[in-house]
C-alpha cells in the first residue's frame, strides 16, 4: 500500500509534555498521543463536530510573541518563550493544533469547569445506574467518578422525558438518561444516511426523537447504541441480558461480507452475549452493520452438528477421519472449499486436495452490497483462498463444471468443507452418485447425504485469519470454547490430511504458521503472532487481473485496472 | 446639569404627524436620494466611510460595523449575503420594532446601501415571529421600493442588482444569535455553530461569506452615506459615535424611546429629566442597562476607577446617575450598552422575583445545544421560582451564584453570558435581599406597601 506522505509536524506542548503532531490535529487527539485524558461526550473522531457537551473544556495558551517586533517574549525567570494563556477555557474538540499551542488539563479552572459540566449533566438524570444497562461502560459514571464533586446540590424536580421509546427493531431510546451530545443523529446523518434522528423541544426539555413516521431501522441503527455515551440509547438484542463488567472481550471478524469488519465478541462461561465493531480506521472506522451483530446466534441455533457421523451412525472422531481418509484414497475426489474457512482451514485444504489430486473448488456467494461495510461478496475469506492457492481463479456463480465431473464419473468422492452442496449448485442425483465427505458446523442437506460427517466449529470457537477484500489479512481469536463432540477444523483438517497419507503438519494456528510462511510466497515473511490487531496488508499484485466482485465500501475501492467481466455460468 | 436634547437621526420623522411608512411619503421626505448619491460611487469608499465613521453595532455587542466589514472574505468566489437581524428579542428593547413599523423604507435604504457597499446581491430579513404585523409591512415596502426600482434586478439603471427577502422566525430568543439565525434561515434547528471555525464573515449562510447587522445599524449606514464618515463620527463621543435608541420601560413617569447621541447623556439626566424620574411616592432601587441580560445597577452605588480621557487615564468616582450612556462606559462600571434597552426598577420590586422573571425567560429560551446553559438556565429558574413560592432558603443566593459561575464564558454562544449575568449581578449586588427573603416572604405584607403596578 501506498503509505501517504509525511504530514507536515508540529510541536505542542500537554502539561508541560511536548509533542509532534501532524497539522490539524485537535486538542483531544494530541493530548491523547502524550497520554493526557480529556474527557468528552459529543466528540467522536468519525464524526463531525459540534462542541456542545461543554466537558472537554481546556485551558489554552500561545507562546507570547512582541506585537511590534514579532520576536518571542522570553521569561527571564526561566528563559523560556512565555506563555499568553487564554482568560477563558477553549473546548479542545474544536480548537485544532497549532504551532507552539500549549495545552493545559491539570489547572484549577478546568477542574472547575469539568466539575460544572459533570453537576449539570446530572441534575436531570436519573440516576437509575442500578437499573442502567450501560452500567459499566457509561462515560457519564466514568467521568463523574473521574472528574465530579460526588455530591449534589440539586434539591429541585427533575425534568420527566418519554421512557421506553422504541426507535426502531433493535433500539430502545430511554430520553430521559439522553445528554444530549447529539452522536446518535450526526451518525444517521453523516454514515448511515438515513436522517431520521433529530431533537424536538427546546432547552433541558430537547427530546430526542425519530421523524414521525419513520423508525430508525436501517442495518447501521446499532452503532447508535455503540456510541451513545450514556444508557439513552441500549439494544434491543442485549438489554437486562447481561452486565458488561462480567464479559470477557475478544477480538473477531464480521464473517458476513468480504469487508472484515473488525469485532469484538462479549462473551461469559462459554456463551457470548453480544458483538461490537472495534476500531480498525482503514477498514470500518468504529462501525458495523447490525446483520452482523447476531451472527453469533448460530452458535447455540438448533441443527448443529453434536456428533461426527458414519454412514449415519455416531461415531468418534478418529474412526470418522479413518472412514473419510478411506473414501478419499484411491477415488476421484473433488474438494469443495469454502470462503468461509479461515486461512489456515483453506491452507490444509488446498494440501489434502493436492494430495488427493483432487481439484479445488470455492463456493461463490454474490449478492447485493450497500457500498458502506455490507460487500457484494458475502464470503469474508476468497482472497485468503488465492493466498493460500487452494483456487487460483475467482468461484463460478454455481458448481455446474463439478457437477457435469460427477455426471461424467469422473469424481466419486467430494469433501466439502462446510458448504452445502444442494444449495451451491449440485442436483440431489448428482450427490447420490458420489460419497461425501462433510466438515461442518450445522446440519444441512449435504450433511444428511454424506457418508462421513465432522462436526467443526463456527468462527466464535477458534483462532485464526481472514484476507479481506483490500487484501488485509486480520486474525480473529476463539471467544468461547466448541460443543462437545465438535473439534477444531484444523484438528480435523489436518488429522484427514495425514489419514490420507500426506505430511504431518501442525493442528492448530502457531505450529500450523512456520508451514503456512514456508509454502504460502505472499505470507513468506509473517508469523501468526505478528499480525496486528488491525491486520496487515499483503501484495495484492500477483492478482490485479481477477474481476473480484466488490463495489467501493467505506474503505475500498475496487481496482481501476481490473476489467469487469460477466458473469460466467 | 440639564439633559441635551434629543438628537433624532433614526427616529427624525417617527413621531411626525401625517407619516406614513409608504413609498411615496418617504420620498416626499427626501427617501432614496442618499442610495442615489450612493450607487454612483465606488463601493469601496462606501466602506470607507463606515470605517471612518466608527459606527458599533446596536444589536448588543457593539461590535465596530467597518471591522466586521472588512472581516468579509471577498476572496472566497462565493457569493456573499446580508442577513438582517431583526429578531428583536432582548427583553426591554423596542427600537427595531419602531423602525419596521413607523419606517420601513429607511431600513431598505440602509440595507441597499450596504449591500452595494459589499457587492451583496442577497439580503434577507430574518424578523421575529412575533412581528407578523411588521413582515407585512416588510414586505409591502419591499415590493413598492422594487417597483420603484429602488431594489431588485438593475437598480435606478445602475446594472447593479439586489433582491432583499424576509423571512419570518418561529419565535425564539436564540435566533437573535447570528449563528443561530443563519442556521435558522437554513431551515434548521437554530443551534448556535461554534466559533471557530463558523464566523460568518467566512462561513456564514449556506457556507458563504456573510454580514449579520441589526436594523438599526442598518439605517445608521443610510446616515453615513449621507453625511460622510468623518461628519457621523463627530456626532456622539469618540470611538462611541453617533446617536444611540434608547428604550427605557419599567418604573418611570413616561417609558418610551428617545434617540440621543451617544455618551453625551448621563443615566441620571435619562431618567429623571427625560423620563421624569421615578412614579409618585417611589425611589428608584435598580436599572438594567441595555437589555436583560446586562449587568443590573444599583441606585446608590458609587463607581470609581481610572479611565481613558483623550490620551489620558483620568480618575473617575461616579454614581449610578452620572454613568454616560455609551458603550465603553457602562462596560467600564461592569455592565453594558447591550441593546438600548433600559428597564428601571423601583422599591416596590422584590429583587428575587424580578431574578425569578428573568430566569424563567431564559431557560425558556434557551436552546439546549450545550450544556452549562441548557441544564443551568433551567436550575436557576427552578431555584428562584421554588423562593417565590414559598421554599426559600438561606443559603438559595450562594448556590444561584455558583450554578451562574458555571455557565458564563463556557458555552458556544454568548446567550451563557445572557442567561448567567442577571443572576451574577443580582446576587452581588442584592445579596442580601436574597439572603433575607425566606424570613421577607413570610412575613405578611405591610399593608401600606405600594401594590406592583
Amino acid at each position: 500500500m501506498i503509505q501517504p506522505a509525511s504530514p507536515d509536524l508540529i510541536t505542542v506542548n500537554v502539561d508541560g509534555k511536548e509533542i509532534a503532531v501532524p497539522k490539524g490535529t485537535n486538542m483531544i487527539e494530541a493530548a491523547r498521543r502524550v497520554g493526557v485524558d480529556v474527557p468528552h461526550y459529543c466528540y467522536h473522531s468519525k464524526l463531525s463536530i459540534v462542541g456542545n457537551c461543554r466537558m472537554c473544556l481546556v485551558e489554552m495558551g500561545m507562546p507570547a510573541v512582541d506585537p511590534a517586533s514579532k520576536a518571542p517574549v522570553i521569561d527571564p525567570a526561566t528563559g523560556k518563550q512565555r506563555v499568553n494563556w487564554s482568560p477563558r477555557p477553549t473546548i479542545a474538540c474544536a480548537t485544532n493544533a497549532s504551532p507552539g499551542l500549549h495545552i493545559c488539563t491539570t489547572s484549577p479552572m478546568v477542574k472547575e469547569c469539568r466539575e460544572g459540566v459533570m453537576e449539570f449533566l446530572l441534575i436531570n438524570h436519573p440516576l437509575d445506574c442500578p437499573i442502567c444497562d450501560q452500567a459499566g461502560e457509561c462515560k457519564l459514571q466514568e467521568q463523574s467518578t473521574g472528574y465530579g464533586r460526588g455530591y449534589s446540590r440539586f434539591i429541585e424536580q427533575k425534568n420527566v422525558k418519554p421512557k421506553r421509546t422504541l426507535l426502531g427493531p433493535r433500539v430502545m431510546l430511554d430520553d430521559e438518561r439522553c445528554i444530549l451530545c447529539s452522536r446518535c443523529i450526526r451518525f444517521s446523518k453523516e454514515v448511515a444516511k438515513d436522517d431520521v434522528l433529530g431533537f424536538v423541544d427546546r432547552g433541558s426539555y430537547s427530546t430526542l426523537t425519530c421523524y414521525p413516521g419513520k423508525k430508525l431501522e436501517n442495518n447501521y441503527s446499532l452503532n447508535t447504541v455503540d456510541i451513545c455515551p450514556v444508557g439513552a440509547l441500549t439494544s434491543t438484542d442485549f438489554r437486562f441480558k447481561m452486565r458488561v463488567w462480567f464479559l470477557k472481550q475478544t477480538n473477531s471478524i464480521d464473517t458476513e461480507t468480504s469487508v472484515g469488519v473488525n469485532t469484538v465478541v462479549w462473551s461469559r462461561e462459554g456463551v457470548v452475549y453480544r458483538i461490537t465493531p472495534r476500531e480498525n480506521g482503514s477498514v470500518n472506522d468504529t462501525w458495523m452493520p447490525d446483520s452482523g451483530r447476531t451472527l453469533y446466534k448460530q452458535i447455540r441455533e438448533g441443527g448443529r452438528l453434536e456428533a461426527a457421523r458414519v454412514s449415519g451412525s455416531v461415531a468418534d472422531l478418529e474412526s470418522a477421519v479413518k472412514a473419510a481418509a478411506a473414501l478419499i484414497s484411491g477415488a476421484k475426489v473433488a474438494v469443495v472449499g469454502s470462503g468461509r474457512s479461515s486461512v489456515e482451514e483453506q491452507f490444509l485444504t488446498r494440501k489434502l486436495a493436492a494430495r488427493a489430486g483432487a481439484e479445488a473448488y470455492l463456493v461463490s456467494r454474490v449478492g447485493q452490497g450497500d457500498n458502506l461495510l455490507v460487500s457484494t461478496d458475502k464470503n469474508p475469506n476468497v482472497r485468503g483462498a488465492l493466498v493460500t492457492g487452494l483456487i487460483s481463479e475467482l468461484p463460478k456463480p454455481s458448481l455446474g463444471a463439478l457437477g457435469e465431473r460427477i455426471d461424467s464419473g469422473s469424481v466419486t468422492t467430494v469433501v466439502s468443507v462446510g458448504e452445502d452442496l444442494l444449495a451451491a449448485g449440485l442436483s440431489a442425483s448428482q450427490l447420490a452418485k458420489v460419497s461425501i465427505v462433510y466438515l461442518g458446523t450445522h446440519d444441512n442437506a449435504t450433511s444428511g447425504l454424506a457418508k462421513v460427517v465432522i462436526p467443526t466449529l463456527t468462527v466464535f470457537e477458534k483462532h485464526g485469519t481472514f484476507v479481506n477484500q483490500q487484501f488485509r489479512i486480520q486474525r480473529f481469536a476463539k471467544a468461547v470454547p466448541g460443543p462437545s463432540g465438535s473439534s477444531d477444523d484444523l484438528v480435523v483438517l489436518s488429522k484427514l490430511l495425514s489419514a490420507a497419507g500426506g505430511e504431518a503438519l501442525g493442528a492448530d494456528v502457531g505450529s500450523l504458521w512456520p508451514s503456512i510462511a514456508s509454502e504460502v510466497p505472499a505470507l513468506s515473511t509473517m508469523a501468526y503472532s505478528n499480525i496486528p490487531d488491525t491486520g496487515l496488508l499483503l501484495d495484492s499484485s500477483p492478482w490485479s487481473t481477477l474481476a473480484f466482485a466488490e463495489e467501493a465500501t467505506l474503505h475500498f475501492k475496487p481496482a481501476a485496472a481490473a476489467p469487469k467481466e460477466a458473469p460466467r455460468g | 446639569m440639564p439633559a441635551p436634547e434629543q438628537f433624532r437621526l433614526i427616529f427624525k420623522h417617527i413621531d411626525e404627524p401625517g407619516y406614513t411608512n409608504d413609498l411615496a411619503c418617504y420620498v416626499r421626505n427626501g427617501g432614496y436620494e442618499v442610495l442615489k448619491k450612493s450607487v454612483a460611487r465606488k463601493p469601496e469608499e462606501l466602506v470607507d466611510e463606515v470605517k471612518k465613521s466608527g459606527l458599533r453595532g446596536r444589536g448588543g455587542a457593539g461590535f465596530p460595523c467597518g471591522v466586521k466589514w472588512t472581516l468579509l472574505d471577498r476572496k472566497s468566489g462565493k457569493p456573499i449575503y446580508l442577513v438582517v437581524n431583526a429578531d428583536e428579542s432582548e427583553p426591554g428593547t423596542f427600537k427595531d420594532r419602531y423602525i419596521i413599523h413607523n419606517d420601513p423604507h429607511q431600513l431598505i435604504e440602509g440595507i441597499m446601501i450596504t449591500c452595494f457597499a459589499n457587492k451583496v446581491e442577497r439580503a434577507y430579513i430574518y424578523i421575529r415571529g412575533e412581528f407578523p404585523e411588521g413582515a407585512r409591512i416588510l414586505e409591502k415596502a419591499i415590493a413598492e421600493a422594487r417597483a420603484a426600482n429602488f431594489c431588485g434586478p438593475n437598480i435606478l439603471g445602475t446594472g447593479y442588482g439586489c433582491e432583499i427577502y424576509v423571512h419570518r422566525g418561529a419565535g425564539a430568543y436564540i435566533c437573535g444569535e447570528e449563528t443561530g439565525l443563519i442556521e435558522s434561515i437554513e431551515g434548521k434547528r437554530p443551534y448556535p455553530r461554534i466559533k471557530p471555525p463558523y464566523f460568518p464573515a467566512v462561513l456564514g449562510l449556506y457556507q458563504c461569506p456573510t454580514i449579520v447587522n441589526n436594523v438599526e445599524t442598518l439605517c445608521h449606514v443610510k446616515h453615513i452615506a449621507d453625511r460622510g464618515g468623518e461628519a457621523y463620527s463627530k456626532i456622539g463621543t469618540p470611538n462611541n459615535t453617533g446617536t444611540r435608541i434608547l428604550c427605557v420601560s419599567g418604573h418611570v413617569q413616561r417609558p418610551g424611546y428617545y434617540e440621543f447621541e451617544v455618551g453625551k447623556i448621563t443615566m441620571g439626566q435619562l431618567l429623571f429629566e427625560v423620563c421624569g424620574g421615578p412614579l409618585p411616592g417611589r425611589t428608584f432601587k435598580a436599572v438594567i442597562p441595555g437589555g436583560s441580560s446586562a449587568k443590573v445597577l444599583k441606585f446608590g452605588e458609587r463607581y470609581k476607577g481610572k479611565r481613558k480621557s483623550g490620551a489620558e487615564m483620568v480618575e473617575y468616582d461616579w454614581g449610578l446617575e452620572d454613568i454616560p450612556m455609551d458603550f465603553d462606559s457602562l462596560a467600564m462600571i461592569g455592565s453594558m450598552g447591550g441593546s438600548g434597552g433600559v428597564i428601571v426598577m423601583d422599591d416596590s420590586v422584590s429583587m428575587v422575583e424580578a431574578l425569578a422573571n428573568i430566569n424563567a425567560f431564559y431557560s425558556h429560551e434557551s436552546c439546549g445545544q450545550c450544556t452549562p446553559c441548557r441544564e443551568g438556565s433551567l436550575w436557576m429558574k427552578k431555584i428562584t421560582s421554588r423562593m417565590v413560592h414559598g421554599e426559600a432558603r438561606t443559603e438559595d443566593g450562594a448556590l444561584l451564584k455558583s450554578v451562574a459561575d458555571q455557565i458564563a464564558g463556557r458555552t458556544i454562544c454568548a446567550f451563557g453570558e445572557a442567561c448567567a449575568w442577571p443572576t451574577q449581578s443580582f446576587i452581588a449586588k442584592f445579596g442580601d435581599e436574597f439572603k433575607a427573603y425566606p424570613e421577607a416572604k413570610k412575613a405578611p405584607r405591610a399593608a401600606a406597601a405600594p401594590e406592583l403596578v
